[in-house]
């Protein structure tokens, strides 16, 4: 049951930050580019002010897999950077906190283009 | 007929059907919740031999790895156009646009055709979140000093 409740909770957040993202692209003129910036500052700055963190212990990868997660993550990685290296750590704590996902993209973003083909858009 | 880009913008809203609307969040809210539940399990899985902190790297990471492929595949764009904001919200939709930007400039070569436009969407997140961050960072070491 508490299983069944945790990935209950992860539906409901994901899925209500992405129907948020649904009305951006429906009701605005933004562009994706847009869209994901806004959400991964709006990360940072909800996370900032301790609205975030809440609701990632609350709805676990709800909150972490949208690209909003992305920005707590940074914000999170320049906290402990500035707890252990001070004001050096506002620099070195961002991406400390997110080698992981960065290299992970671009790695295998990389092999995605070298293997696949361009498929039609249609 | 002459009309400002608004009064033409307002005609084409009022012709689409607002079903459309409708269907769009419902499909964008339902495959993005998918999204989350999957990387939720991956979560879990991870944590069996994992520590926590781990789990949730390594969750993130094969989410950016089955974007990719699915990308490579061609599979992942034809969900996006059902899904809209629920395949782009996700930290696999990060992925899915370095991806498929790396797959279509690979015509204009490896370096300034890979190299340079996987980075055409990803690269102001890349940006623009860090930055933010690095803000976020002075003013809370500032507050440190005085607090």
């Amino acid at each position: 049951m508490d299983m069944f409740m945790e990935y209950l909770k992860a539906f409901l957040v994901g899925g209500a930050l992405c129907l948020i993202g649904q009305q951006l692209i429906d009701r605005t003129k933004l562009t994706p580019a847009r869209i994901l910036v806004g959400y991964v500052v709006a990360g940072v700055i909800l996370t900032a002010v301790g609205l975030y963190g809440p609701l990632v212990e609350w709805a676990g990868a709800g909150a972490t897999v949208p690209l909003s997660g992305f920005g707590y993550l940074l914000a999170k990685g320049v906290e402990e950077g500035i707890r252990e290296h001070g004001l050096l750590g506002a620099l070195t704590g961002p991406f400390t906190a997110a080698a992981g996902g960065v290299m992970a993209a671009i790695l295998f973003g990389l092999l995605a283009g070298l293997v696949g083909k361009s498929h039609d858009k249609s | 007929m002459n009309l400002t880009q608004t009064e033409y913008s307002n005609m084409t809203d009022k012709a689409s059907p607002p079903s459309k609307f409708l269907r769009n969040s419902i499909l964008a809210f339902v495959v993005g919740g998918a999204i989350c539940v999957i990387g939720q399990a991956l979560i879990n899985l991870w944590s069996m031999v994992l520590p926590e902190d781990d789990a949730k790297i390594a969750a993130s990471c094969s989410l950016i790895f089955l974007a990719a492929l699915f990308t490579a595949l061609g599979l992942y764009c034809k969900l996006a156009n059902y899904a809209g904001a629920g395949t782009l919200v996700p930290i696999t939709g990060f992925a899915n646009s370095i991806a498929a930007a790396a797959i279509e400039f690979k015509s204009e070569g490896l370096i300034l055709g890979t190299g340079v436009k996987m980075f055409i969407i990803a690269g102001p997140v890349l940006v623009y979140g860090p930055v933010a961050a690095v803000l976020y960072g002075i003013i809370a070491w500032l507050l440190r000093l005085f607090v």
